[in-house]
Parts: structure tokens; C-alpha cells; sequence
């Protein structure tokens, strides 16, 4: 059945304001779970009342004491049933938080509330998936099936996700608070790493609904946006910013005209987005300014500037590519920012020295069974005209692969040293 | 997905005058909104149409015609590109703009890869893939 026009747009004001409800609701009961319940009360609300009565000229007002006082009556209730029994304490602090009249005072502070949400979702006692859900469906105003599509996994696992994390949170007693300076560049660091994760998990896609996996991009941008504004002052939070930008102003010279790859190489860099490189290139500037040293998210910012300001891969400043690299190895220590490294130093220097630097890798447990490790090393001995050593390397990556079009292009170059 | 939501002239905005401070106010209030929220990628206000120009294709003849044009309200005062999750949610956006007097604000979607296939983690591939571009061409 096609939804209504009420229900779309109840949809939208949902993906608008339920960030600031949820944040808000936060603040006042001091617990997320609750928030949240309150504010999906408040959605029910609206879906049950805007269709006849239409859409209030504040949603986010009317939504925001919708869940007030959904959440006192709820409150009230249980007060009379276990009037005779001593309240716990917490329940009767909610209530007399949620009943507070200032409401105009609740909902303007909200900017800070966001951030204060930001880190609870993101907060370090949690796993990685559950930071991811919990910050897609808390932040970005994802439902439970949405997130589920877009990670092609059952909507069950994400709501169990979901529900033992806020539980986590409530044991764990994570305060609703922006971190102190002691901690705080960590704690960004972990806010950062969830934002990233989602882009990659739209830019990186493997299989299932194209457009889905667009949308995580949209969606990971969208909250580095809104990161860019509340912590306008931290370098890394422009640098992670400026590097989803430039890599998303390819997304669109990415795709062949038959749904195929197309890789750096060969893409028409006149699809390139123009306005969102010229973002990217101005939030890295912005990043580059309020920096001391570079950060790990503005050096790779930095990388893929020189790759949107190159007309071609010929006119790539590849030794400075390189140079930038040695930073991000230095900061990461990471096998796979090695391994980065030697293909640029490949192209800047040539085939020998990067082959001597992958072969220092070979024994790295962390690209054991990493395929790009033998197709890199596969493509250093083409061009050394090594072909019969190329060729192994080629098989044994696509062995390695798990990408069916990425296999069959392995595949297809391991034939080609054979000829 | 992205949109150009278009703000129509006036006979005001034709004749150069500037917005009062409360109108300018209330738009830089609304633009804040946007950005706070992550939705606005760009915007621009336009001088009027006494600036501009077009130019009229007739096979090989270009014909230059100096403004003003007179059609007020199919000219164009401003604009704004807003990435936004829906349809939708831009809509939702344009009604929170601070506008009245019958004023209409226009939405179009802007076209882009809908979709964008499989392959690629950012740096490694896309150097892998320059150094196969070059190796081929050996």
C-alpha cells in the first residue's frame, strides 16, 4: 500500500528533528533508553494525529512535549499502582524532570546536547557495530530496517545491536556529557572512527542494494557536517570531513554505464563532483590551519587532494603522495598504510624500491590472507617484466578474494602475464 | 540525493534593493539550521536580471540580449543545493524558510549516479589501478 503524503512527511520531520528530540529527552531523564522510548511514543503520536489533523506549524516543539507528556503520564501511572510502595528514586527524579515547564529553554539548548550524543553512542565501552547502529539510529534518525538493509544483515541482529547497547550504557553508567580535555581527543578519535565506518561501509560496498549503500555515504557526510559545526575547533573532525567529501566527489565516475567499476585510472575526472571537491579541498585547508601536526584523517584528506587536483595520473604529485604517507605510517604503525605506501612509492620511484617494501611485509600477520597483498606485489613484477612470478601472485589474490568481479579481473590478468 | 531549491525575483530583488536587517536575519538564522544539520552544500544569492545577459542560439548566429528581463517571477534570485535523505525531507526544509506573500519556492532534484557498483577501499585501489593504467601502456 502507497503511503500517504502525511506519512511521508512525518517520515521527513522524523529524520529531521529526532536527533535534537532524542538528544533533548536525554538530557532531562538521563537515560537514553527511556529518551528514546519517549520519543517513539511521540512518533506514534503524530502518526496516529497528523493525518486528520495535520502537521503542526513546530513539529519539533509539539513532538518534544508530546514525549513529555507521554513520558509523565506513564510515570504517573505507575506512581498510583505502587503508590503504597516506596517509588525508586530515579523513576521519581524522571518525573520530576520531565515535568518542568520551560520547554522553549529545552529545546534551544540543543547543539550541545547533540554532541553530548554523539559520544554516548560512540563511546568506547561499546563494540564497533554497536557504536555503528546506535549512532546511525540515535543520530542519523535510521530505522531498525534501514540500518539492517544497509549493513545486509536481519533486522533482529541490529535491534539486539540496539537494545544491548543502550543497556551496556546503563550499566556502564556512561555519563550524558561531552568528554573532559583529559580524554578528549580520544573519545573524538572514537567518533570519528564510527562516522568512517559508515562512509566505508557505503563506499566500500560489496553486494546488495546499490542505493542503499549511496545513502550510508550521504549519511556518514551528514554527520560530519553537523560534527564540522559543533566541534568547529578540532582539526581532525574538518580532516575526516574533507577526505569523505573528496572521495564521495568520485562516487559518480565510479560506475560504468553497466554498473562496473571503473577505477582512478580510468575515470572521466570531468564526472568528478566539482562542488564537493571544492569542499573537500576547503575543509582540508581549514583542517591544515587549525592543525599543529596533521592528524591521520587530514593526512589521508591530504592524499586524495592530490589526486582531485591532478588532471591525470600522470600529473599526480606522486613523491608528495609518498611523503604523506610516511606521516600516516608513522602515526598508524598499519600494515595496510604500508602497503598504501609502496604502490605510491611505485609511482614515484619505480617498481624496484616498492617491491623491496612489500616484500618486507610478507611476513605481516595482519595481511595474512589480505589479497591485495599478492596483487600489488603481482603488479610491481609486471613491471619489472617478471611475468611468470606476476602471474602466481595474480592467482593467489584472486584465491583470496571474495568479490566475484574483482576475482574475474585478477583472473584475468594472471591469463594475461601467461600470454 | 541532491536539490536546487530556487527562490524567484521580486520587483524588489529586480530593482537591487537589499533585504531589511529582520529579513536578512531570519535568513541567516534559517541558513544556520541548514548547515547545523548537515542538509545545505551551497547557496548563493543573484544580482537582479539588469546584470545579466542571455544569448540566443540560431545555427551558427549567437545573439547577446542585455538584461533586465521582465517576467519577474520566472527569474531566479537565489538558490540553494541541499543533499537531503528524501524528497521529502527537502520539502520539509523548504516549509521552515522564512518566506510569505504568496511567494512560490521551487525544488528540483539534481541528477546523479543513483547507484555506484562494487570494488574499491580509497587509496590502495585506485593506486593499484593507475599503476596497471601505466603498466598497460608499456
Amino acid at each position: 500500500m502507497a503511503r500517504s503524503a502525511t506519512h511521508r512527511a512525518i517520515d521527513a520531520v522524523w529524520r529531521i528533528e529526532s536527533a535534537r528530540l532524542i538528544a533533548g529527552l536525554t538530557r532531562i531523564v538521563r537515560d537514553v533508553s527511556v529518551a528514546e522510548d519517549l520519543a517513539q511514543d511521540a512518533l506514534v503520536a503524530a502518526l496516529e494525529q497528523w493525518p486528520a489533523a495535520g502537521i503542526p506549524d513546530n513539529p519539533g516543539a509539539w513532538l518534544m512535549s508530546t514525549a513529555k507528556r507521554r513520558g509523565i503520564d506513564a510515570l504517573r501511572r505507575r506512581v498510583t499502582l505502587e503508590r503504597k510502595r516506596e517509588l525508586i528514586g530515579r523513576e521519581l527524579r524522571i518525573l520530576q524532570q520531565l515535568d518542568q515547564p520551560d520547554l522553549a529553554a529545552e529545546v534551544d539548548d540543543v547543539p550541545d546536547d547533540i554532541l553530548r550524543l554523539v559520544f554516548m553512542t560512540c563511546h568506547p565501552v561499546l563494540s564497533r557495530e554497536a557504536r555503528v547502529a546506535l549512532t546511525l539510529r540515535l543520530l542519523g534518525g535510521l530505522s531498525t530496517p534501514e540500518i539492517a538493509r544497509a549493513f545486509l544483515v536481519s533486522e533482529g541482529t541490529v535491534a539486539q545491536r540496539i537494545v544491548r547497547a543502550k543497556r551496556t550504557l546503563a550499566e556502564a553508567r556512561v555519563p550524558f556529557e561531552v568528554p573532559g580535555r583529559d580524554e578528549l581527543a580520544e573519545r573524538l578519535s572514537a567518533v570519528l572512527e564510527v562516522i568512517y565506518l559508515v562512509f566505508n561501509e557505503g563506499y566500500t560496498a560489496t553486494a546488495g542494494a546499490h542505493w542503499i549503500r549511496t545513502s550510508l555515504c550521504e549519511d556518514a557526510l551528514r554527520l560530519g557536517r553537523i560534527l564540522a559545526v559543533l566541534m568547529a575547533r578540532e582539526p581532525e573532525v574538518h580532516g575526516l570531513l574533507a577526505l569523505m567529501e573528496l572521495q564521495a566527489s568520485r562516487l559518480r565516475a565510479r560506475v560504468g554505464p553497466h554498473g562496473e567499476p571503473v577505477l582512478l585510472a580510468d575515470q572521466d575526472r570531468a564526472r568528478w563532483d566539482r562542488l564537493v571537491v571544492e569542499r573537500g579541498l576547503a575543509g582540508l585547508e581549514r583542517a591544515e590551519q587549525l592543525s599543529g601536526a596533521l592528524g591521520p584523517y587530514t593526512l589521508q584528506a591530504a592524499i586524495a587532494a592530490c589526486h582531485a587536483r591532478a588532471r591525470g595520473v600522470e600529473e599526480t604529485d606522486w613523491p608528495r603522495i609518498v611523503a604523506l604517507y610516511d606521516g600516516l605510517a608513522a602515526l598508524t604503525g598499519s600494515p595496510v598504510v604500508e602497503l598504501n605506501r609502496a604502490v605510491a612509492v611505485t609511482m614515484a620511484f619505480g617498481p624496484e624500491a616498492g617491491l623491496q617494501l612489500v616484500d618486507a611485509l610478507a611476513g605481516e600477520p595482519a595481511l595474512r590472507g589480505y589479497h591485495l597483498l599478492p596483487s600489488v606485489r603481482g603488479d610491481f613484477l609486471v613491471r619489472l617484466g617478471r611475468t611468470a612470478e606476476a602471474r602466481a601472485e595474480f592467482v593467489r589474490a584472486a584465491d583470496l578474494c571474495d568479490n566475484d568481479r574483482e576475482r574475474e579481473l585478477l583472473l584475468s590478468r594472471a591469463v594475461a602475464c601467461a600470454g | 540525493m541532491r536539490f536546487m531549491v530556487m527562490v524567484p525575483a521580486s520587483p524588489e530583488s529586480e530593482a537591487g534593493e537589499m533585504p531589511s536587517t529582520a529579513d536578512l536575519e531570519a535568513m541567516t538564522k534559517y541558513n544556520q539550521q541548514l548547515v547545523a544539520a548537515g542538509v545545505m552544500l551551497a547557496g548563493d544569492g543573484l544580482h537582479p536580471s539588469s546584470k545579466g545577459a542571455r544569448i540566443r542560439f540560431d545555427g551558427a548566429q549567437r545573439t547577446v540580449i542585455d538584461g533586465p528581463f521582465t517576467e519577474t517571477k520566472e527569474l531566479i534570485a537565489g538558490y540553494w543545493i541541499w543533499e537531503c535523505a528524501s524528497r521529502d525531507e527537502a520539502i520539509e526544509w523548504v516549509k521552515r524558510a522564512p518566506f510569505e506573500g504568496g511567494l512560490e519556492i521551487e525544488l528540483r532534484q539534481v541528477f546523479e549516479a543513483e547507484d555506484f557498483g562494487e570494488e574499491l577501499t580509497p587509496e590502495l585501489r585506485e593506486a593499484e589501478a593507475q599503476m596497471r593504467a601505466q603498466t598497460s601502456r608499456r
